[in-house]
């Protein structure tokens, strides 16, 4: 039970995809002006690394290598779609927020680099465990992202304004301020690797 | 007689200028220019410049202190980057945009990369291209000139964009400054001072000013409203920030190439982007934005115009 928790663990501090792998910015770049937003995407990208993770560690035995990309894309695929038409159904307005990228998880490299480097070498427990630590480490990442963004780009959480007569910098809901955001969490979170490493 | 002979490798001869003296030669010769800024729109504008130099001192000690670097706060370049900044500011904003302002364009245009020598761009304009961005609202209310009811009076730049016929601004009103604009930018005659000096004591040299100056002369004349050959070329030298960011921003030594073969590019590259903003772009006014994109474009310039080394081919 123990080597699962850390499994889960590596995901979202050691191994976070988006601070310190460095995956999947182009969803976070591009989804990340709103809380609401970052929870979604979050949450869907969740879903479809879990789901991918468990089959493809299912099938590893039986995929060619080398036509293993073919193969992943095609489960892959499969999992986007049922969030993308659950997404319709349940949430049309998080669904148009969203826009294309909910499609374009299928190319998310986070979902693929773990089918690629974890999912089709180990047991479906460990994959399970490493799809949902890796969703989780994503899932926060946004939220830290789109929560600095939301506050000071448009001086709202969640849609709600929180200081009146606060002047938000509009550049920060825009995409130059993405880049500038994730770049300097990028560095402070290296500096602070940097600290416990000494 | 142990110490008469001194045995130390070339050069030999010194000259007693540093960075630092530059910098505050660069930063006494644009006090002409404040000092007509300030006159032109009243006090209000020397509150902004002094604000924005003291936040940009405390920004630079601050982090200089954080990243246990050593304190250079005496070396001029933050005082630089607070002055150029508050310059290219109107004169009526919010007390906080110059603390905002000058805070980004110390540690996100300068600290971040590493100090003075290290940045890409110009600190004083990403300061004010992040202010543009951020709060369009404060950034384009310019007051009248010599009235200090803070009257608010577009720029001649943006009424010529807006479509509007310029009718009681004169080329003279122009040179003098008695035209709505940011605080440094509207005294041309207190600028070509400052510009004078710098350039008679070999601290600037003419490449990049004079091509950049030129090629919007002549852009925009070609290009002008009515058909080729019909524009009103001296009011765009003269309208703008241009004569600032030519002869003050864009010959910053760190973010400009080395050889004067890549400095006239430079010139030609910040001349051809400043007038398409103008002419064609949805901003009245590029000189900020030309001059970062060829502050981007250094690095290449720089590699291709090396200077052969002598006994070489």
């Amino acid at each position: 039970m123990k080597k699962f928790f850390s499994e889960f663990l590596r995901g979202i501090f050691r191994e976070n995809p988006t601070f310190v792998l460095v995956l999947g910015l182009c969803p976070t770049l591009a989804v990340s002006v709103s809380l609401i937003n970052g929870v979604g995407m979050g949450i869907a990208a969740t879903f479809v690394l879990l789901g991918s993770n468990v089959i493809i560690a299912l099938l590893r035995n039986f995929i060619p290598d080398r036509i293993r990309i073919p193969c992943f894309i095609v489960v892959i695929a499969t999992f986007v779609t049922i969030t993308e038409m659950t997404m319709k159904a349940y949430s049309p307005a998080l669904n148009r927020a969203l826009g294309i990228y909910v499609p374009l998880i299928v190319v998310n490299c986070i979902v693929l680099g773990r089918a690629e480097a974890y999912a089709q070498k180990n047991t479906v427990i460990n994959s399970l465990f490493d799809g949902l630590g890796m969703g989780v480490g994503f899932i926060w990442a946004l939220l830290l992202i789109s929560a600095i963004r939301e506050f000071l780009g448009a001086g709202k959480l969640f849609g709600h304004t929180l200081i009146k007569g606060f002047e938000p910098a509009f550049v920060l809901g825009m995409p130059s301020g993405a880049l500038l955001v994730i770049g300097l969490l990028l560095g402070f979170f290296n500096v602070l690797r940097g600290l416990r490493e000494k | 007689m142990n110490n008469k002979l001194v045995v130390s490798t070339s050069p030999h001869l010194h000259k007693d200028e540093s960075i630092s003296k530059i910098m505050w030669m660069v930063a006494l010769s644009l006090i002409p220019a404040g000092a007509a800024g300030v006159f032109i729109f009243g006090l209000k504008a020397l509150g902004v410049i002094i604000l924005s130099i003291v936040c940009a001192l405390v920004t630079e000690l601050f982090l200089q202190v954080l990243t246990k670097r050593k304190v250079t706060l005496l070396d001029g370049s933050a005082f630089l980057t607070g002055l150029l900044l508050a310059y290219n500011l109107p004169p009526h904003v919010p007390f906080w945009i110059p603390i905002i302002g000058s805070f980004f364009a110390i540690a996100i245009g300068k600290q971040v990369f590493g100090g003075l020598g290290q940045n890409i761009f110009n600190p004083a304009l990403v300061g004010r291209v992040f202010l543009v961005a951020s709060w369009p609202k404060y950034m384009t209310i310019f007051t009248k000139p010599l009235n200090y009811d803070a009257i608010t009076q577009a720029t001649p730049l943006a009424l010529l964009k807006e479509g509007k016929i310029l009718e009681n601004v004169s080329y003279l009103d122009l040179f003098l400054g008695k035209r709505g604009g940011c605080i440094g930018e509207v005294c041309i005659l207190a600028l070509l001072l400052g510009a004078a000096f710098l350039l008679l004591k070999g601290y600037i040299f003419w490449h990049i000013p004079i091509t950049y100056i030129l090629t919007v002369g002549v852009f925009t004349y070609i290009f002008g409203p009515q058909g080729l050959f019909s524009g009103d070329w001296l009011f765009h030298i003269l309208s703008g920030g241009l004569i600032l960011g030519a002869f003050f921003m864009a010959t910053d030594y760190v973010t400009s190439p080395l050889t004067h073969k890549g400095q006239i590019i430079f010139g030609l590259g910040c001349g051809l982007i400043t007038a398409v903003i103008r002419l064609w772009g949805g901003y009245p006014e590029g000189v900020s934005y030309a001059i970062l994109m060829m502050n981007a474009a250094t690095p290449v310039i720089d590699r291709y115009t090396k200077n052969r080394i002598y006994g070489t081919r």
